[in-house]
């Protein structure tokens, strides 16, 4: 390294504070005119100032505005992760929900200050019970997760209100996501997992046996996380309806179903949606997401408090009502994610949310078939919205799924879910979404096929992948035996 | 809409594929189910659509903000929602392929020190959806900890985060809630003696409190302790500019609603949850934490970390169900303290206390108006109105005024009761307009 590029690669890694100067400002505020202790007592305040860097403004958006050109996003990059449908965020959703007509309104403002808001939340809801099936949608979840737990809450309640208390258990499939066993976890449910047939789906005699007078709750999600429909999803529910439990349906993968079929007429009585997800509300690195609840008319009365109802036009924060489950959260939900996530449906009609569902099935197949011979499918029949493949490290000289995927960066492609779902070994889960060119599906096929001939003349190039990124393999044991988590710490 | 494929490219595709039609595709989906009718509006264009999003902007009223409760209107530096909305932070996923996500894991890195540092704890993680969910994570924490069950919460609390907590403990039914009574707005603490015991899994203080008072923090701490319950203390961040610490009065965790940290109101969210804790606890941290690591040339690297408790490995066992958290909202929460820094951190938090303590003494002026509390306040005091707090509020809509949050939807016995929050951002002939509107009240 020279001694130029070396100095180049410190300054890119400094944190914040350690480009701090004593004394430096970016914002300033009017002096009070008083000090904090001429109002409050000695003991209330503060002792030491807080390890805060000292920067200018230009000092910080230019830190800020350098980080972010070390992360591969949707926006630059093809983003093919699995369960995560990443597809393009229209921009003037951002804009919608930064009007400070919205942005700005406080969430104890009255209801007559906040119409459109409201109206806003209450067209919502009609508008997810009209694309699922289901009778009422609570807005409040900020995430999946949350409303999953949201959704084993109200089952809970309904199993409450029947005065049934045998009902312990939550079955879930094994190729489920983490958070369905955890939330049933935290919701207090013990958890029964059904194992997958060689075809990828739930396997229903299993099914049939795991169901019992105990079983408080099925979870299911459809299309599943191999990527294919749960085509005997009718007879899974009907399974969970005649032991007397309810039938949820994560819809984590909602968007291989949008416009296609209705959750309801499967038989869901409960599911909860993505709109970080399925309608294009951006990720921001981890959230925020939104996690909107629907249920049956049978559940109705358990979601939770408040929700908006609407009398004569005018709107209403409706905050108590016998048999809700009480709030999830504080506030009304996010907001502002559930606006960028109407500005999606109000883009849309029943034709179009099909075509959503279709050109995302139509992009993972076409991926899968390009691929196959190279990466064999883990189930080899079309899928849904994505499809999962596999590296066969005997064919590739040893190299496995990570490899590939931390090389696939070098080729300028964010990597595909790997090793999920975990019931396929070396899995390479990939999710194209609709919102993908063909052009760019063919150079992410390319890339592909370009590392496995890598792998035929020169493994351990691809084994030690990535070369071309802001950094190399990291040591990840290293990181979880002495963490450093804040630089706080002494 | 999005799609970019013609119809001839879609053709091509299902050719390769070896499918003569889309059906073919979604043969695995029963068939009696498929295309079912939709009965949906007609789509936008993006014109109508911001013209109707626009007219339902206009359905709502701009507001001069004295409402606080738990959201507050602080002045957000313009700098933030330019970075945050670049698309290399706002269309990245949770940051799995570490090497390809160092921005948003530094930002996350950044983060989690800037809440250590602000809240003298030992560790944070990358955030919770909001203040009440995050307070419940601690809550779970604080009982596997303890392997005890009772939770004593401050009467004081935010009383949706109580909400929270019953909805998210009630199921599981192994915890035990019980109240500390107030005293003139803050914990009695001769109830707290008289509450604790070998079975309290922890002690939870909010301070400021509901009613924006300050607790004795060190001498609730220093009694829960004494019965080796923990102690979790909820607080606003942008309050700690100049008030006492959670580390410093000894909280084991320490939770907050992070949106003061410049983030809009929004109508309640997105917002994020803070969450963080001692060092010895840390095992027991829910949701995405960040580590600083090297790559294998020795250079400087983050990671998330300590991922062993998390639901992607552990399933039921994990230490939470959390996945997605609000990481655009810490990243616009860093950037915040960023740009203010230790000083202008203190600047705006004196700035809330001096407009908070100014606004007061004004309104407790006013012939029939009174302060309901006479302890020591942060940006937020509870006001009691000669008559019920609603009209108050109803009635300054007109002057484009939100007067503050009436009690009375809370606490029935406090119907005259309004919340009322003067932030840095309000200004002297906000004040004043404020005052005089209010003194159209005064006997």
């Amino acid at each position: 390294m020279t001694a130029m590029t070396e100095t180049k690669a410190v300054e890119a890694t400094l944190v914040s504070i350690e480009k701090s100067v004593a004394g430096m400002r970016a914002l300033t505020f009017p002096r009070a005119k008083k000090p904090a202790s001429s109002y409050l007592p000695a003991q209330a305040l503060r002792k030491t100032a807080p390890k805060l860097p000292e920067l200018s403004e230009f000092g910080v958006v230019r830190h800020y505005t350098n980080l972010s050109r070390k992360n591969y996003s949707l926006d630059t990059h093809f983003y093919p992760l699995g369960s995560c449908t990443m597809k393009y965020n229209p921009r003037v959703n951002e804009d919608i929900a930064a009007m400070p007509e919205f942005a700005g309104v406080h969430p104890y403002a009255p209801d007559s200050a906040v119409q459109g808001t409201l109206e806003m939340h209450y067209r919502m809801e009609k508008l997810l019970c009209e694309i699922t099936g289901l009778s009422a949608f609570t807005l409040q979840p900020a995430a999946g997760a949350h409303g999953e737990l949201t959704g084993i809450f109200i089952a809970a309640a309904y199993h409450r209100s029947r005065k049934d208390k045998t009902r312990t258990e939550i079955v879930v499939a094994d190729s489920s996501h983490g958070t369905n066993p955890a939330s049933a976890a935290l919701g207090g449910f013990s958890v029964v997992t059904v194992n997958s047939r060689e075809d990828g789906r739930v396997n229903l005699d299993e099914m049939r046996k795991a169901v019992t007078a105990k079983t408080a709750l099925v979870m299911l999600t459809v299309p599943n996380t191999v990527g294919l429909f749960e085509s005997e999803i009718c007879a899974v529910s009907k399974i969970a309806h005649e032991a007397g439990a309810l039938f949820y349906m994560d819809g984590a993968n909602f968007n291989a179903v949008m416009g296609l079929a209705k959750p309801a007429s499967f038989g869901v009585d409960i599911m909860h949606l993505n709109l970080h997800k399925s309608f294009s509300t951006p990720h921001g690195g981890g959230g925020p997401g939104s996690g909107p609840v629907g249920v049956g008319e049978n559940l109705k009365d358990f979601l939770p408090a408040p929700r908006v109802t609407e009398h004569d036009g005018k709107y209403k924060v409706e905050k108590k009502w016998r048999g809700s489950i009480g709030r999830v959260r504080s506030f009304m939900s996010n907001a502002g994610v559930v606006l960028k996530g109407y500005a999606y449906l109000r883009r849309h009609d029943g034709q179009t949310l099909r075509t959503i569902a279709e050109n995302s099935i139509l992009n993972a197949n076409y991926v899968r078939v390009k691929l196959k011979d190279l990466f064999p499918c883990a189930f080899d029949e079309h899928c849904m919205h994505e499809c999962v493949l596999t590296s066969v490290p005997e064919r590739l000289n040893g190299v496995k799924t990570l490899d590939v995927a931390k090389r696939l960066l070098d080729y300028g492609f964010y990597a595909p879910t790997i090793y999920f779902p975990l019931i396929v070994h070396e899995a390479m889960m990939i999710e194209p979404t609709e919102t993908e060119s063909r052009a760019t599906l063919d150079l992410f096929i390319a890339a592909m096929r370009a590392i496995y001939a890598e792998t035929q003349e020169n493994a351990e190039l691809v084994k030690h992948a990535p070369y071309n990124l802001p950094v190399r393999r990291l040591d990840e044991v290293g990181a979880a035996r002495n963490p450093d988590i804040s630089w706080c710490a002494v | 809409m999005f799609s970019p494929h013609t119809a001839k490219e879609r053709e091509e595709m299902l050719a390769e594929i070896g499918v003569s039609s889309l059906a073919e595709l979604t043969a695995q989906v029963p068939q009696e189910l498929l295309y079912p009718q939709y009965n949906l509006p007609a789509a936008l264009t993006e014109s109508e659509l911001t013209a109707h999003m626009a007219e339902l902007g206009r359905k709502n009223r701009g507001l001069v903000c004295f409402a606080g409760a738990g959201a507050y209107d602080h002045y957000i530096p313009s700098a933030i929602k330019h970075i945050a909305s670049r698309g290399e932070f706002l269309t990245a996923y949770t940051p799995y392929q570490a090497e390809a996500s160092q921005g948003t894991l530094q930002a996350i890195y950044e983060f989690q020190s800037s809440v250590c540092a602000l809240f003298e704890m030992d560790a944070a993680n990358a955030s919770m959806y909001e203040g009440a969910t995050a307070l419940c994570e601690a809550v779970n924490a604080a009982m596997r900890i303890t392997r005890r069950n009772k939770i004593l919460l401050s009467a004081a609390l935010h009383p949706e985060y109580k909400e929270t907590l019953k909805t998210y403990f009630t199921p599981k039914g192994e915890a035990v809630f019980s109240e500390i009574p107030c005293v003139n707005g803050v914990i009695d603490p001769a109830a707290l003696d008289s509450l604790l015991g070998e079975d309290t899994a922890a002690v939870v203080l909010a301070t400021p409190n509901f009613y924006g008072m300050l607790e004795d923090a060190q001498a609730v701490s220093d009694k829960a302790h004494a019965r080796k319950a923990l102690l979790i203390s909820v607080v606003n961040p942008v309050s700690l500019g100049v008030l006492a610490t959670p580390g410093s009065y000894g909280a084991d965790f320490a939770v907050a609603e992070g949106q003061p940290l410049g983030n809009p109101l929004n109508y309640g969210g997105p917002y994020l949850g803070i969450f963080s804790c001692k060092k010895e606890h840390i095992r027991h941290m829910p949701g995405r934490i960040c580590g600083m690591t090297k790559d294998v040339d020795g250079k400087r690297a983050f990671v998330l970390t300590l991922q062993a408790r998390e639901q992607h490995i552990r399933r039921e066992k994990a230490a939470s169900n959390i996945c997605s958290n609000e990481a655009l909202c810490a990243l616009q929460a860093v950037i915040y303290l960023a740009l203010l820094g230790p000083r202008g951190l203190k600047e705006a938090a004196e700035l809330c206390v001096e407009k908070a303590h100014v606004l007061a003494e004004k309104i407790a002026s006013l012939n029939g108006f009174k302060l309901r509390f006479n302890g020591a306040f942060f940006n937020e005091f509870v006001v009691e109105c000669p008559v019920a707090a609603d009209k108050v509020r109803n009635a300054l809509l007109k002057d484009g005024i939100l007067a503050g949050v009436s009690l009375g939807a809370f606490d029935k016995t406090m119907k005259n009761c309004l919340l009322v929050c003067a932030t840095e951002k309000r200004t002297d002939a906000e004040i004043e307009r404020f005052v005089s509107a209010l003194g159209r009240f005064s006997k």
